[in-house]
């Protein structure tokens, strides 16, 4: 097939280069290849899919040469001073979304409810329903086509901290400073059962159990400043168990997708736990000052659940899908994703300025140390497709790195204060950043630019999401309001 | 010394005198003033003693008193706290930062108008003898249209002096300032911020355009480090600030910024 593709090149060209094709798992595609300096990336994509014979239905694919992407044309991506051309080249392809997520450019609407800063806000995994959580101790529902205030939930009596969906979108769960639970339902916007009260301090994170695993969405992880996770069973309104092996505030927890919960503390100590059980596997240390944030590169998988972004459409349908049907749905998403991506990665942020990444379901030792940063982490997030992680630190930069080795990309600069959290959009090819500056900037990966500089906030932005639908990005902060950015 | 406990015995066979209660509670009632008397009269290591047990016995009496005025009022929740931040800034030491409140507008309008309400609204004004001292010039010194500024200045950055013959006004070096002491007022902090021009000196025009500085001049500084941001989201680079000291008795400025 090789050379084929090169009978099909124009015979004007005459210098020409042995590469060969990779997958980003470095698993070789067919033999090497033959091909034209001055080919494009146009060109390496047709050869791609004919390698990988899908000429039906053709994929696009960004190609890297040493982490370095082929934008336009192969030799603006080679370094001639190092690359030895008398060798063969390897150029690793990855698969880009099929879909696009149009840039959002515009407020669509400013949102006033809150009585005090909004801390939280999260779309609901289809994008259907908008949840926040405040200051004031209300999490309230908003209505996503109108933009208007749907539900306010009172049930708290302290600032709310940490609001997550579980991912069939069916409940919301938010957790306050006084360390109680509640459960509300996005569709009536009352609560469901009674307030779940037990850590004695205030609750840093909380994470539903992956869809693929149960289709109830039943069991709920909470981590909390009182150095102890607990997993609720939200059905019978009682702790399950308890994990406690933590010195300090334990900062972020993530449910994994094969079953792990995976935490990170204060205590400079990230652990894995079996969630079945209860059983700690593993201690892994590196970091020398309190870890802040995790992020695995299933997360957005997980997140989203059963509903696909490749399939969301703006009018969303009833959904009538069982539990079972969900869960089917959600593990061939999941399987479809671990196949491509291999391993499931971790990527850890620390106030010591550093990122880890880990390869958490085997390895006790970290995969790279990921140095650049000049100030506190607060965020990590991976890229929906997972080969990107984006970081935003206190020195007023989001950093871009390679969620495969973990090899540095590019600095995003722009933001004049700390930059808080990120988002990407649900394509891997766009990311919001929200800041102490009061503006949120849109960033395109493929050329590391600032796209759309969003001001508006007249104070701190605290939080940031993207709808996985690709239609709208939310923001709060420090000025009560909630803003939607549209197209 | 009774072999056995004939006494309990007895009460139990045939039960205590009938006004044991009563006078057990008047002794009890009465144990006060019999204390009281004693602790009179007692001397030496005995009233020693016995005042030390009794402050022991104090502390405990009151404590007791305490916890059941706890119990019995009813607890009152603790009002909920102001200024909501979202949990990976719980920990944190927050710096209160500077926010740019004010509305650009009314600032441009003032500025138009050239007045501010600024911190220090009257200043004594400075007079021109106070400011230039007359040099005398020419070959017999006859000539006395020569100036020098005895205030500190600002000069810009691409300045260059007249020749002699031309230069009516002399800054000297040594009076020259570049940077001011400047405080936020609503963090509470103080920069040490470049300077990058003079608005305004309100005893005159004339001072103005040389950047003579004093009491009450109002400065352009350079806060672009503050990081301070507009509705617009542009970076503020520029704002004023009024001088609050004596600059030429104190060899710095020092400053408040106009927010």
């Amino acid at each position: 097939m090789g050379t084929m593709e090169v009978d099909t090149v124009s015979p004007v060209t005459e210098r020409k280069i042995l590469v060969q094709l990779k997958s980003d798992q470095g698993e070789a595609l067919g033999a090497p290849l033959d091909i034209p300096f001055d080919i494009s990336a146009k060109d390496l994509q047709s050869i791609c899919n004919l390698l990988l014979e899908q000429q039906e239905d053709p994929l696009p694919y960004s190609f890297f040469i040493d982490n370095t992407e082929i934008l336009k044309k192969l030799d603006d991506a080679i370094d001639f001073d190092k690359a030895n051309t008398e060798r063969c080249l390897d150029i690793v392809y990855q698969p880009q979304a099929v879909f696009r997520v149009r840039a959002v450019t515009r407020c669509s609407s400013t949102i006033e409810g809150h009585a005090e800063a909004v801390i939280s806000t999260q779309f609901s995994p289809d994008g259907r329903y908008l949840a926040s959580g405040s200051g004031d101790t209300t999490v309230r529902f908003w209505d996503v086509n109108t933009e208007t205030p749907q539900f306010q939930c009172k049930g708290h009596k302290n600032w709310i901290l940490a609001i997550a969906w579980s991912p069939d979108g069916k409940k919301l769960a938010s957790g306050c400073k006084d360390g109680k639970i509640c459960l509300w339902d996005p569709a009536t916007g009352k609560q469901v059962g009674k307030t779940l009260a037990g850590h004695q301090q205030w609750i840093t994170w909380l994470s539903w159990e992956p869809l693929h695993m149960n289709g109830q969405c039943r069991l709920l992880a909470s981590s909390s400043k009182d150095a102890t996770i607990r997993i609720w069973d939200t059905v019978m309104q009682s702790t399950l168990r308890i994990l406690s092996s933590h010195t300090q505030s334990v900062t972020c927890i993530r449910w994994g997708g094969s079953g792990l919960i995976y935490s990170c503390s204060q205590d400079r100590s990230l652990k894995v736990w079996r969630a079945e059980d209860g059983v700690l596997c593993r201690t892994c240390t590196g970091h020398a000052h309190w870890i802040n944030t995790l992020a695995l590169n299933t997360d957005y998988v997980m997140r989203t659940g059963a509903v696909d972004p490749k399939d969301a459409d703006v009018i969303h349908a009833a959904d009538m899908d069982s539990p079972e049907n969900l869960q089917k749905q959600a593990l061939l998403r999941y399987n479809e994703f671990r196949k491509a991506s291999g391993v499931e990665r971790l990527v850890s942020g620390s106030d010591d300025f550093t990122l880890f990444l880990w390869n958490i379901e085997t390895e006790k030792k970290p995969v790279e140390r990921m140095t650049g940063h000049q100030g506190t982490v607060t965020q990590v997030c991976f890229s929906p497709n997972g080969n990107l992680i984006a970081s935003a630190s206190f020195d007023h930069s989001v950093k871009l790195w390679n969620g495969i080795t973990g090899k540095f990309i590019a600095s995003l600069r722009g933001h004049v204060q700390r930059v808080y959290q990120v988002a990407w959009s649900a394509d891997s090819r766009l990311l919001v950043s929200g800041s102490q500056d009061s503006t949120l900037k849109l960033w395109e990966v493929k050329s590391r630019r600032l796209t759309v500089d969003l001001p508006g906030h007249a104070d701190d932005v605290y939080t940031v999401d993207w709808s996985p639908d690709g239609q709208r990005v939310v923001s709060g902060g420090k000025d009560k309001v909630l803003k939607v950015w549209k197209k | 010394m009774p072999q056995n406990e004939h006494i309990e015995l007895a009460q139990k066979r045939h039960g205590r005198r009938m006004d044991y209660h009563e006078r057990k509670r008047k002794k009890e009632a009465r144990a006060p003033h019999t204390e009281a008397a004693r602790a009179q009269n007692l001397r030496g290591i005995k009233a020693k003693l016995h005042s030390q047990r009794r402050h022991s016995e104090k502390i405990q009496m009151k404590k007791t008193i305490r916890m059941h005025e706890e119990r019995d009022t009813t607890q009152k929740e603790a009002p909920l706290q102001e200024g909501a931040v979202p949990a990976y800034l719980l920990d944190r030491e927050t710096q209160t930062r500077a926010k740019v409140l004010s509305n650009m507008i009314k600032q441009k309008r003032k500025e138009k108008a050239g007045k501010w309400t600024v911190p220090i609204p009257k200043v004594h004004a400075v007079s021109e003898s106070e400011v230039f001292k007359v040099l005398k010039s020419g070959k017999t010194k006859k000539k006395s249209w020569k100036r020098m500024v005895t205030k500190v200045c600002f000069v810009g950055e691409g300045f260059t002096r007249k020749p002699p013959k031309f230069e009516r006004f002399i800054r000297p070096m040594g009076l020259r300032f570049k940077k001011a002491h400047v405080t936020h007022p609503e963090l509470k902090a103080t920069f040490q911020l470049p300077i990058i021009g003079v608005k305004k000196n309100p005893s005159s025009p004339m001072y103005t355009s040389l950047g003579v500085i004093t009491k009450g001049t109002i400065l352009e500084v350079n806060v672009s480090e503050l990081g301070l941001v507009t509705q617009g989201g542009k970076v503020v680079w520029g704002k004023y600030a009024q001088v609050t000291n004596n600059p030429e008795n104190d060899g710095c400025i020092n400053a408040v910024l106009l927010v």
